[in-house]
C-alpha cells in the first residue's frame, strides 16, 4: 500500500459518501456472499435500476467485485442470461492524512518478534490490550455492560451468528496474518479473550477455529 | 497426479524432557494432531517410529531436537492442514514448549512423487536453506517456489 493515498482511493472513499451507495455496499459486506441486483436494491429498497447503477460504480472504484452465474437450475437453451453477482473486493482501500504506513512497522515489527521467539510475551501483552479495551468500553452502573458481538463489531471484525457460534467475517489483520499466522492469530485469540475479559464475559469462550476466507477467532 | 509431490521438514529443540510437565500439553496433542494430518487432504507420508510419531527420533548432536519429515500432495493442501486447522492453535504454544532457534527450523522442497526423503536428505535441505537463503531447492511458505522452477 503507498504511503501517499492513491487517487483511486480517494475516489472509492467519496463514492460511499452516498448513503444509497453506502447502504448497498453494506448489504453486499454483510451478507457475506454474492449478492444479485435483485437482492441488493430490496435489501436497500430501491429500484433495481438504481440499485444496479450504484453496484457498478462501486465496481469500478474497486470496492466490490463481480461474477456472473445463472441462478436458476435450468441449463441450456431458455435458462436465459446468467446474473451479474456482487461480492466485497479482496483489496483494500485506505487513506490517512498526514500519510502513515504502519502496515510496514507491523511487518518489521512481527519479523523482529519471530526472529526474537518472543510469542508468549506478544500473546501476554495483547491479552492486557484486550482487557484494557473491554474495560474501556463498559458504561458503569447502572448501564449494561455492552455484548461481546458489539465490541468486535466496532473493532470492525463483521461478527455473524453461526448455530451457537459467534464467527467474524473479517480478519482486521488480515495482511498480516497471511504472512505470521501463528504469531498473529495467536495474538488476536489472546486479544479477544482479554476483551471477554474486560467486558465481564468468559476468556474461554475464544478459541482458535481456522479456515479461509473469515478470522481464524470464533466466540462460543 | 502431479509428477512431484512437497516435501517438508521442521525441527525443534525440546525445553524440557518430553516425560514432563513442561510438555505435557505436547504430547496430549500428539496424538490427535497426526491424526487429523494423516486423514487431511493432499497427506501423502509422515516419518514415525512404531509408537506412531517421530518424537524419538533424535538425528542430531544435540538430543533435545526433534523432527517432524512429510511428503504432501501441493503447497496447499500442506499450508490449508499447517494454517487453517486445529493444529494452528497448537503451533500457538510453540514457546511454551521449544526454544528459538537461530537457524531455519522448516524447509520445503519438491520430490518425485513416489519417492520418501531421508532425515539425512532432510538435514541437508535445512542446511541448504541456511547457506542460501530459500531457493527452487529448499524453500519456506513465505517464499516458496513452483515445481517448475527446480529444473
Amino acid at each position: 500500500m503507498d504511503a501517499v493515498p492513491t487517487d483511486r482511493d480517494l475516489v472509492a472513499i467519496g463514492l460511499l459518501q452516498d448513503p444509497v451507495r453506502r447502504a448497498l455496499y453494506g448489504h453486499v459486506v454483510a451478507t457475506g456472499a454474492e449478492v444479485s441486483r435483485n437482492q441488493a436494491a430490496e435489501a436497500v429498497g430501491v429500484a433495481r435500476s438504481l440499485a444496479a447503477f450504484h453496484l457498478d460504480k462501486l465496481v469500478e472504484a474497486g470496492l466490490l467485485e463481480v461474477s456472473f452465474r445463472r441462478l436458476g437450475e435450468r441449463r441450456g437453451p431458455g435458462a436465459g442470461r446468467p446474473a451479474k453477482l456482487y461480492r466485497r473486493a479482496a483489496g483494500e482501500v485506505a487513506a490517512t492524512f498526514p500519510p502513515r504506513t504502519y502496515e510496514t512497522a507491523a511487518h518489521l515489527l512481527a519479523e523482529t518478534v519471530e526472529q526474537a521467539g518472543a510469542d508468549l510475551e506478544l500473546q501476554a501483552a495483547a491479552r492486557r490490550a484486550g482487557s484494557e479495551a473491554g474495560r474501556g468500553v463498559r458504561p458503569g452502573p447502572p448501564g449494561p455492560d455492552p455484548s461481546i458481538e458489539q465490541v468486535l463489531a466496532a473493532r470492525g471484525y463483521e461478527p455473524y451468528a453461526d448455530g451457537d457460534a459467534l464467527r467474524l467475517r473479517n480478519c482486521p489483520f488480515a495482511g498480516l496474518s497471511a504472512e505470521f499466522p501463528v504469531l498473529v492469530c495467536a495474538m488476536n485469540l489472546r486479544l479477544i479473550e482479554g476483551l471477554l475479559e474486560g467486558i465481564g464475559d468468559a476468556p474461554g469462550r475464544a478459541v482458535l477455529d481456522p479456515a479461509r476466507g473469515r478470522c481464524c477467532v470464533a466466540v462460543l | 497426479m502431479a509428477a512431484e509431490h512437497l516435501a517438508q521438514v521442521n525441527i525443534a529443540t525440546l525445553r524440557a524432557p518430553l516425560d514432563g510437565p513442561e510438555l505435557a500439553g505436547f504430547v496430549a496433542e500428539l496424538e490427535p494432531i497426526n491424526a487429523l494430518a494423516d486423514a487431511s487432504p493432499g497427506f501423502v507420508w509422515r516419518l514415525q517410529t512404531e509408537d506412531g510419531d517421530a518424537t524419538a527420533i533424535r538425528p542430531y548432536d544435540d538430543d533435545r531436537i526433534m523432527v517432524n519429515l512429510s511428503v504432501w500432495e501441493s503447497f496447499e493442501t500442506l499450508r490449508g492442514f499447517v494454517y487453517s486447522t486445529r493444529h494452528l492453535e497448537v503451533m500457538g504454544h510453540r514457546r511454551a514448549w521449544f526454544s528459538r532457534m537461530a537457524d531455519p527450523f522448516l524447509a520445503l522442497w519438491w520430490v518425485p512423487a513416489g519417492t520418501i526423503p531421508t532425515v539425512a536428505e532432510a538435514r541437508r535441505r535445512l542446511e541448504l536453506l541456511a547457506r542460501q537463503g530459500p531457493g527452487p531447492d529448499a524453500f519456506t511458505f513465505r517464499a516458496p517456489f513452483p515445481r517448475s522452477a527446480r529444473r
